[in-house]
């Protein structure tokens, strides 16, 4: 037998081990029985449902009627520039402020792009953040540090 | 007649000034983002669902969340007619005539007939809610907990059978949520599950956090990684008014569609999506000329249309009625409510007369704003249009994740994202649905809680489901449902039917 459709086999081991993994974590858990059902016990029937499902979307990938799929190249670029961005902005936004952050967000994720352009990038930064601060500061008024905490009016 | 008195109050309370202008920010944010692909209203209602903390009213934010629902049904067609882009999931099956109707210089009448369309389902779909909400929140007093978990069931299951591609993947999707949405502190032990000695997992995952990484993130990196150019027909788009023959063969498609719509909103699982597909095949399939579909049919876009929006109008009623979301962007209705401390249920009419009747009044405001801003303004969402993608993205990015801090004014659920953002990214590559997971994760605690309700009351005793009689039918339809779906008949049309969503 061999591997026709690679996405199936790989996502059923990825349910796999999602299953395995919310069984191992609920072993410290009541049980509990049927008529009084304890923390653990429907994480653990639930659990065991994904591994069984699992399996069956991972056998299904093999065998004459599959059909022939591969898994389309992971492109290293976009996925890592974008989650960089995001965490930058997390990380930075209680320390550097909303604007700081903001910026740099706006910058790196768009260096994701393959149509990356500095002076469109500048200017988009520009309206957003204008548009940001009109919209959440004020329309919203979500509250946010907007300076960089060295720079914050004491 | 009492159904005119709770109209009246819906009318008197949606029509006041703060009410209407919500509804018009509603649908107009609606339309704009149905216009532009790669954001839809399930990341627009998260994003915005934080900023409804800060209403003072509940019905004001409701009215507002609502309308960015079905104005996104409005503003999907647009792109889909004049780009071949579905804006929304749910316009996918207008791409397939409507473009054509637009490459024959027929863009208008397209337009036009598909606001028409949404405009008379919308207001047919907002009686069938007022008329039919009283009788089912009745119907749902005698529902206990064993109802409920069934209930649930069935609705997951038609989300599976729903849900584009392999079954066996979509149930498994469905599991995995609900494991992730028992991440948490679990009501009845106190026992802080899955956690791992972190404090903000103790409250359990925000699903606002979830829908932004799992859709949005994962949409944009996907859609960076193909790089694609858009043909659009920007030109002039004259002659917005459909002729009276297009007209004379569109209505009975309109009407059909609606009803189909209606039927199959209130369906678990069911909404805009599935009531566009299935209007598109009924039409095709009654036609006298069926080979005119695909190239340029009026039907093809009236029929889907009308169907799309009756179907997402009638998904409020089981939310309304019942407390219970049948879909995504119903379960994030449902969260609204509650940061208002409303209690989603049969009760909600009782004691929120002015909340329910004041909504259901309000779509059909909000579909009268819709057409009336819709033909005239078509011109400004065609120039957004060309917006570049590269502008676009970040700016989603933005929103997405001031929005997702602003929850609970904490850097975590900014972070929480990239978990989700990477799984949304891995589950597009090995072709799994992401949806059924998000209904998943909605309802597992809740699942959780009548099951164990259900079965404290019956001792143990598993059979309970099955003899208790609403119970059983419920369970018997979700039976039914995956049978059909395993009939090799019906196999290959839903693979037919959902050739078009690549």
């Amino acid at each position: 037998m061999q591997l026709r459709n690679h996405r199936d086999f790989v996502a059923g081991l990825m349910f796999i081990a999602f299953g395995v993994i919310f069984i191992w974590a609920s072993r410290d858990y009541n049980m509990g029985t049927a008529a009084k059902m304890g923390p653990a016990y429907f994480p653990t029937v639930l659990g065991g449902l994904l591994v069984f499902l699992g399996v069956l979307i991972g056998a299904g990938g093999f065998g004459a009627k599959a059909p022939e799929l591969r898994i389309e190249a992971f492109q290293f670029k976009p996925i890592t520039t974008i989650l960089v961005a995001v965490a930058l902005f997390a990380y930075l936004l209680p320390t550097m402020g909303l604007i700081v952050s903001l910026l740099l967000l706006i910058f790196i994720s768009s260096v994701a792009s393959h149509e990356f352009s500095v002076r469109d990038t500048a200017i988009s930064a520009v309206v957003l953040l204008a548009l940001s601060w009109v919209v959440f500061v004020k329309g919203l008024e979500l509250q946010f540090p907007l300076l960089p905490l060295a720079l914050a009016p004491r | 007649m009492e159904l005119l008195a709770n109209l009246g109050l819906g009318f008197a309370t949606a029509a006041t000034p703060a009410n209407l202008l919500v509804c018009l920010i509603g649908v107009v944010l609606g339309t704009l983002i149905g216009v532009l692909p790669g954001i839809g209203p399930l990341a627009t209602i998260a994003m915005l669902l934080p900023a409804t903390y800060k209403m003072a009213d509940p019905t004001s934010a409701l009215i507002m969340l609502a309308g960015i629902y079905y104005g996104a049904q409005y503003g999907g067609s647009t792109t889909a007619i004049l780009v071949n882009l579905p804006g929304e999931s749910s316009s996918v099956v207008t791409t397939l005539d409507g473009y054509q109707m637009a490459r024959q210089g027929r863009a208008g009448a397209a337009l036009g007939i598909s606001a028409i369309g949404s405009f008379f389902a919308g207001t047919i779909a907002t009686f069938l809610l007022a008329a039919f909400a009283p009788p089912l929140a009745e119907l749902a007093f005698k529902f206990g907990p064993a109802e409920y978990f069934a209930l649930m069931v069935l609705g997951l299951i038609a989300a599976v059978v729903l849900a584009h591609g392999s079954i066996w993947k979509a149930l498994a999707m469905v599991v995995l949520g609900l494991l992730l949405g028992m991440i948490g502190t679990d009501v009845n032990s106190g026992v802080s599950r899955f956690s791992f000695d972190i404090p903000e997992l103790s409250d359990g995952i925000e699903f606002a956090v979830v829908a932004m990484g799992m859709f949005g993130f994962a949409e944009i990196i996907i859609n960076l990684e193909q790089k694609e150019n858009r043909e659009v027909f920007t030109d002039k788009v004259k002659g917005l008014l459909p002729t009276w023959d297009d007209l004379k063969t569109a209505f009975p498609a309109m009407c059909r569609g609606t009803v189909l719509g209606s039927i199959l909103g209130v369906l678990p699982g069911g909404g805009a999506i599935l009531a566009s597909f299935s209007s598109y095949a009924l039409e095709k399939k009654i036609s006298k000329t069926p080979e005119r579909f695909g190239k340029g049919a009026i039907e093809g876009v009236a029929g889907p249309e009308s169907a799309n929006n009756a179907g997402a109008q009638t998904s409020f009623i089981p939310m309304l009625t019942l407390g219970i979301p049948t879909t995504p962007v119903m379960a994030l209705m449902v969260a609204a409510m509650m940061i208002h401390n409303i209690q989603p249920g049969p009760q909600v009419m009782s004691s929120n007369p002015a909340l329910f009747w004041g909504l259901i009044a309000s779509m059909w405001i909000g579909n009268l704003l819709l057409v009336v801003l819709n033909l005239p303004l078509i011109g400004i969402w065609i120039k957004l249009l060309s917006v570049p993608y590269r502008v676009l993205f970040p700016a989603i990015l933005l929103f997405c994740c001031v929005g997702a801090y602003s929850i609970n004014n904490n850097v975590f659920d900014v972070f929480m994202t990239i978990p989700f953002a990477i799984l949304g990214y891995l589950f597009k590559k090995f072709d799994c649905e992401p949806a059924p997971l998000l209904l998943g994760f909605v309802l597992g605690k809740l699942m959780e809680e009548f099951l164990r309700r259900a079965m404290t009351i019956s001792r143990g005793d598993a059979t309970v489901f099955f003899t208790r009689p609403l119970s059983a039918t419920l369970l018997a339809m979700a039976v039914i449902l995956l049978a059909i779906v395993f009939l090799p008949g019906i196999a290959k049309k839903r693979e037919e039917a959902f050739q078009g969503d690549d």
